[in-house]
């Protein structure tokens, strides 16, 4: 029990002067990933079923490597933001600043092993 | 975490049926939401049956005629019966809304009625409000000025006070905040969308001063940002309001200065 007023109650700490910054990030990678996802998709449509030489060698056109880079940076990037929005929403305390700092790491050790097995690959 | 099932204390049990009235052959079964602070025991639902040839056809009319006929110690905010003070909004037929403008031919088969959900309450349909308006309260809900006097007046072309309409209706019900799941996840931080639409009414007045501090003080990812445009402020306010597109008009500005 605190003998807080209702008012200090409701302003808390007050406003932390961030939110605008992860908003915009995540309309533009939804948008970003909206225009690029289709031509992804397509592109790995044409390469299914080929022989394992065929796929390597359809990921090592530039076109396709830089395209699958922006995929794989955006959409995991998005995927972090849009994971961490989650979090803030349905868990609280210390359980949120763990669970966002295991998505982060998470989000950017798949970015980084993505980008270098498409370097492996393309270069 | 989140809670998705009631504490142990709060599960509604099945509460008294009330006898049906001798003689009437137009009657409606209404199941209430009923908790006494002062008993102990858990929430439950009680039974009434009204006589619909002797009532009026709204559901405050019902409420009113059950506290005076039926049950006394029913317990209910109500005031304007005209959608105006904003005192009986209640869960009804699984909305929110007042109960005192909205008719019991909008619904089919038994009317069910409870609290605002995801408030704390204070006696049977009564949600305790107190933080609601504490938030509200804290978006400063008055002109802020700086230049000490006008040359005559402060005034508003017609333009500009159009640009109040939709907003300043909101008669503070808080069916919107407590029809908002994020409001119910996170209402110890989330201002939710009935005190941003003030906020947006103020921020927007042309006689305002305090637009940038107004803004300072939103700019959180819990105050503003955790409206996901779900949408069921709109749906749900009784005035007819939209405050999910107050809400996006304030992000627009922050991106603004932003950008």
């Amino acid at each position: 029990m605190r003998y807080l007023t209702d008012r200090k109650r409701a302003e808390g700490k007050g406003a932390a002067g961030t939110g605008t910054e992860h908003f915009w990030h995540m309309k533009m990678s939804g948008v970003g990933l909206a225009l690029i996802m289709p031509v992804f998709l397509v592109a790995i449509g044409r390469a299914l079923g080929g022989s394992r030489a065929e796929v390597l060698e359809a990921f090592a056109h530039p076109g396709m490597a830089i395209l699958t880079g922006l995929v794989i940076f955006f959409g995991l990037r998005h995927f972090a933001n849009g994971a961490q929005t989650m979090i803030e929403d349905y868990s609280h305390g210390t359980t949120r600043r763990i669970l966002i700092i295991a998505v982060r790491i998470l989000s950017y050790g798949l970015i980084a092993t993505g980008l270098f097995a498409l370097a492996k690959i393309a270069l | 975490m989140v809670q998705f099932t009631l504490p142990k204390n709060s599960k509604i049990t099945t509460g008294k049926t009330w006898p049906r009235p001798e003689g009437a052959t137009n009657v409606r079964k209404f199941q209430i939401y009923r908790w006494n602070p002062d008993d102990g025991q858990n929430p439950r639902v009680d039974t009434y049956f009204v006589d619909m040839d002797t009532c009026g056809p709204m559901i405050l009319d019902a409420l009113i005629k059950i506290k005076n006929e039926i049950d006394p110690t029913l317990t209910f905010r109500r005031s304007c019966r005209e959608g105006i003070c904003g005192s009986c909004a209640m869960n009804i037929d699984g909305i929110n809304t007042l109960a005192c403008i909205y008719g019991m031919d909008e619904i089919k088969g038994d009317v069910k009625i409870y609290p605002l959900p995801h408030m704390p309450v204070v006696k049977d349909l009564i949600p305790d409000l107190t933080h609601f308006y504490a938030q509200h309260a804290s978006i400063m809900p008055w002109l802020e000025t700086k230049t000490n006097r006008p040359a005559k007046e402060w005034k508003q072309s017609i333009e500009d006070r159009e640009k109040l309409d939709g907003l300043y209706e909101c008669v503070m019900c808080a069916s919107c905040s407590t029809a908002c799941p994020s409001y119910w996840w996170n209402g110890d931080k989330y201002l939710g969308p009935a005190a941003l639409l003030h906020a947006y009414r103020w921020i927007i007045d042309s006689r305002d001063e305090a637009t940038g501090e107004r803004l300072d003080d939103l700019e959180d990812p819990f105050k503003l940002y955790r409206c996901h445009t779900i949408m069921n402020c709109t749906k749900t306010c009784p005035k007819g309001l939209n405050p999910a597109k107050a809400i996006a008009e304030i992000k627009k500005m922050m991106v603004d200065r932003h950008l």
